[in-house]
């Protein structure tokens, strides 16, 4: 590359690493105060998030939330790009649609749909509706990746398993389902990253009622600041980094977002 | 097992649980905020249902049609910062070794999923008076007293195109990837300087690509909530903002589910006048 | 010096040595092939020939003058990709035109050059089409047409003819060379089809390993191969072991009258399979037995067990000895016919 290309890389990683040094050393500050950079360094606000009772319960909740959620996407997804790959049938594309729809309209749209529909429902509030709504809201990511898993499958090895003899259930648990179950696990890991992080739908539907760590945070940030909070952002920022470093070491990230796999293509 | 039409009735079934939630969990709940955006408004309560359309008729005020204008312009500006910057980036990532990408991916992804609180609260330390970059700038001496750049418009678009780019890149990244290095490598023996070649051979190949980017990345940046309040003044709230505002805090349900309805159909006529646009286009 | 003189050139990949202490002169005008199986190097010379890799050491010229830094858009070279690398976004005409718009020929001198060149590989007419509507074949004159359109002193061609189907590809081979004879531009073209080499060529570079086994001309190269790999990659060749002191050495088991080896009495024998003769097994110096036969229409293969070793003749129907599976027959093979190889270590 030449300098320049380098120069431009160099400044976008910079640009991107901003707020995140920003945040990781206001966390650092050893009072409570937003001060930047930090005046004493303590590291009892990383700590905070999981010795204080409020910032634990937020904890909790987000990762249960965001686990369910997330194996509720997977669930939906699943069948449904599975339909799609096996069967010609035009208006599955509907169902399709409907389960891209919410990921790729504003956000305050669906988060407000689930309000109305929770508040009609009677069921306003109560701390599963976040769990359905969030479910619903992230399906499009594990249909995305999984759809593309299936899109790899070269038929013709199907073939060749059906001329040695394996029916089409024998075919789908020992030839599809290991090839698209790393899709099927970084549609997981997509869905539950974003549910930790998401905030409007959380808040439209059980804001008054429970905190996630997203809605802890505004709340932190406009009623009573704590370096919690930036701690808490950094160690989530940890977890994304970890979860698809993990992808990226037991997989190949490239091929799951979309590129072809070394040696193959054109 | 060939591709083929479902035939018994049980070929129907690994579609009946995702059309099922789907349906009971979006579509009527989406369906129920259409239906209440034509209800009336009750005081102190949420709504009574009636058929009034003195909530959509409010869009025709002036005030709603400046929110409205800002909200599709700054859409607008995100969107194409982010492709101007992205399209350049993600060609020359694509082309990287592959351990500097997956490097790189992880790095896009891990921002892709910070929270959009902390997005706000960053930057707006990074931005402010007091604990910013302009403290920095003074220090080593490019600049002569510190200011505060957030709240305003700069701080909105800034923390708008931070949030918009990792999408952006990941959006772009297969085709990219998908594209044959020999092309670029065919124009540069033809004659074309590297820029001329990426402007008249690259581009071009992915133009459909482009097209689709920018309508995804309008959207997104379309529902944008929180930043407009973290990093902007209230003339810098979009329309995501109002939704909410009327919804929550003015109690007013039939005309944030007016505002939304709307929402969803200017997001709609993009989708639609993308695939116009692509139709136009002679096919290859 | 006119031509291209390729000096020292070697290039690695981090821990790869792709290609190693390359020496080539290239005399204008003429077509040259760089033969080799895959991963022997001959794409990245020929890339590193036109700019798009760089080498690790050593310096190219053309025509006296030093190239190694010039960047690949101000080569003046025409190249086609073994992808062929089309612009999708452009028709034909616009593709074969594009280099002439780089250089900033007016649009009526451009029209008419596509035309002429549209001519030249036989295609008239089809400037307005798109590139998908065109077959495999016409795509690749196509390429052919926009890599000649700025008149380049060198011509590359990247395993031009790989993609198409075996009728299709002899036919090709004899038209780029007339069109290459026509136009009297260098030419290198990389190849992994040996046929294709001899039939086009008037050298042929092989390469191995990243290194240059041998240059010669076709005929020659095929007559007196540098070593066992080139006797091997070049044709179909026999290579036995051959032993023994003085004048008549033996190879499987039978004496070859004016077989001379070195002095130490061992050599490696490479033995085109026509110049093997099969005859009664008791008037001939190996004795051998029918394993398999093949009758290729113009021409009868006999593969033959003699010892250890496997014999592969080949003969004319009309002379073909007419023997079956099984059957004991006598080899005679001439000393002329053996070229001579040092037998390395293992």
């Amino acid at each position: 590359m030449t300098w320049l290309g380098r120069a431009f890389f160099a400044a976008l990683a910079l640009f991107l690493a901003l707020p995140i040094v920003v945040i990781a050393g206001v966390a650092l500050n050893a009072r409570k105060t937003l001060t930047f950079p930090p005046q004493g360094l303590s590291a009892e606000w990383y700590l905070s998030v999981f010795v204080d009772p409020d910032w634990r319960a937020a904890l909790m909740h987000s990762v249960v939330i965001a686990a369910l959620a997330a194996a509720i996407s997977v669930s939906i997804a699943v069948p449904l790009a599975w339909f799609l790959w096996r069967r010609i049938a035009p208006w599955a594309r509907i169902v399709q649609v409907i389960g891209v729809a919410p990921f790729i309209l504003p956000p305050v749209i669906t988060a407000l749909g689930a309000l109305t529909f929770w508040a009609t429902a009677g069921a306003y509030g109560q701390s599963w509706t976040v769990v359905i709504s969030h479910g619903i809201f992230f399906v499009s990511l594990p249909l995305v990746t999984v759809s593309l898993g299936f899109a790899t499958i070269d038929r013709e090895i199907l073939e060749a398993g059906t001329t040695m003899g394996a029916n089409d259930r024998i075919l789908f648990r020992t030839v599809i389902l290991p090839m698209i179950r790393p899709y099927i696990v970084s549609g997981f890991a997509f869905a539950f990253v974003l549910s930790l992080n998401e905030y409007i739908v959380a808040y439209m539907t059980v804001g008054f009622t429970l905190e996630t760590i997203p809605i802890k945070i505004f709340n932190a940030l406009r009623y009573g600041y704590t370096p919690t909070m930036a701690a808490v952002s950094v160690l989530f920022v940890g977890v994304a980094v970890m979860v698809f470093g993990l992808v990226a070491r037991f997989g190949d990230l490239p091929k799951l977002l979309g590129a072809w796999s070394k040696g193959e293509g054109q | 097992m060939r591709r083929s039409r479902p035939e018994k009735w049980s070929d129907y079934l690994p579609i009946a649980y995702p059309a099922a939630m789907l349906t009971a969990f979006f579509v009527v709940p989406f369906g129920i905020m259409v239906a209440v955006s034509f209800f009336e408004r009750v005081q102190g309560g949420f709504y009574q249902p009636a058929f009034t359309l003195s909530n959509y008729a409010r869009f025709l005020s002036v005030f709603f049609g400046e929110v409205l204008v800002f909200s599709l312009a700054l859409a607008g500006a995100v969107s194409a910062i982010c492709l101007i910057v992205g399209v350049p980036f993600t060609y020359r990532l694509t082309r990287l070794a592959r351990r500097y990408q997956v490097a790189w991916l992880i790095v896009l992804l891990g921002v892709l999923s910070l929270s959009e609180v902390i997005i706000g609260f960053a930057w707006s330390t990074l931005l402010s008076r007091t604990a910013g970059l302009s403290n920095l700038f003074v220090a080593i001496g490019l600049m002569e007293s510190p200011q505060a750049w957030s709240p305003g418009l700069g701080a909105v678009l800034t923390g708008l195109v931070y949030q918009a780019f990792p999408y952006t890149v990941l959006v772009l990244y297969p085709s990219f990837s998908r594209l044959n290095p020999a092309l670029m490598e065919a124009a540069r023996t033809l004659g074309a300087s590297p820029l001329r070649g990426f402007l008249t051979v690259v581009l071009p190949a992915v133009r459909r690509t482009l097209v689709a980017t920018f309508i995804i990345v309008f959207i997104f940046a379309l529902g944008a909530y929180l930043l407009p309040q973290i990093l902007g003044r209230p003339r810098h709230w979009t329309l995501s903002v109002l939704v909410t505002d009327q919804a929550i805090y003015q109690s007013n349900m039939p005309f944030a589910a007016a505002m939304a309805v709307f929402l969803v159909l200017a997001s709609l006529l993009l989708v639609a006048l993308a695939q116009l646009a692509d139709r136009k286009e002679p096919a290859l | 010096m006119t031509g291209l003189e390729l000096i020292d050139i070697s290039k690695q990949f981090g821990p790869v040595t792709a290609v190693e202490d390359v020496n080539l002169s290239v005399p204008a005008g003429s077509f040259i092939c760089l033969l080799g199986p895959s991963g022997c190097g001959k794409t990245t010379l020929l890339r590193i020939i036109a700019g798009l890799e760089d080498p690790t050491r050593g310096e190219i010229r053309l025509n006296g003058a030093r190239l190694n830094d010039r960047p690949a858009h101000k080569r003046d070279f025409g190249m086609v990709f073994q992808s062929l690398a089309l612009f999708p976004h452009l028709t034909v005409g616009e593709n074969i035109a594009y280099p002439l718009k780089i250089r900033g020929r007016p649009a009526a001198q451009r029209q008419a050059r596509v035309r002429e060149l549209l001519d030249l590989v036989r295609l008239p007419g089809v400037e307005g089409r798109a590139i998908t509507q065109l077959s495999g074949g016409q795509r690749q004159r196509v390429a052919i047409a926009r890599a000649l359109a700025v008149s380049p002193q060198l011509f590359l061609l990247d395993e031009p003819l790989s993609a198409l189907d075996a009728k299709l590809r002899e036919a090709m081979q004899v038209e780029l060379r007339q069109l290459q004879q026509r136009l009297g531009v260098t030419t290198i073209v990389v190849t992994h089809d040996q046929r294709e080499a001899m039939s086009m060529s008037d050298l042929i570079v092989v390469m191995s390993n990243g290194r240059i086994q041998q240059v010669a001309r076709p005929i020659e190269m095929y007559r007196k191969p540098a070593n066992p790999f080139v006797a091997d990659f070049l044709g179909q060749a026999n290579l036995l072991r051959a032993r023994g002191r003085g004048a008549d050495a033996e190879i499987s088991g039978g004496k070859i009258p004016g077989l001379r080896l070195p002095s130490n009495g061992r050599a490696i024998v490479s033995i085109r399979p026509e110049d093997v003769a099969i005859g009664p097994s008791d008037a001939a110096p190996i004795r051998a037995t029918v394993s398999f036969i093949r009758e290729m229409g113009a021409s009868v293969e006999i593969h033959l067990d003699a010892g250890d070793d496997r014999i592969i003749a080949v003969a004319s129907p009309q002379s073909c000895p007419g023997c079956a599976v099984g059957d004991t027959v006598g080899l005679t093979i001439p000393a002329s016919a053996c070229v001579l190889f040092a037998e390395t270590g293992t």
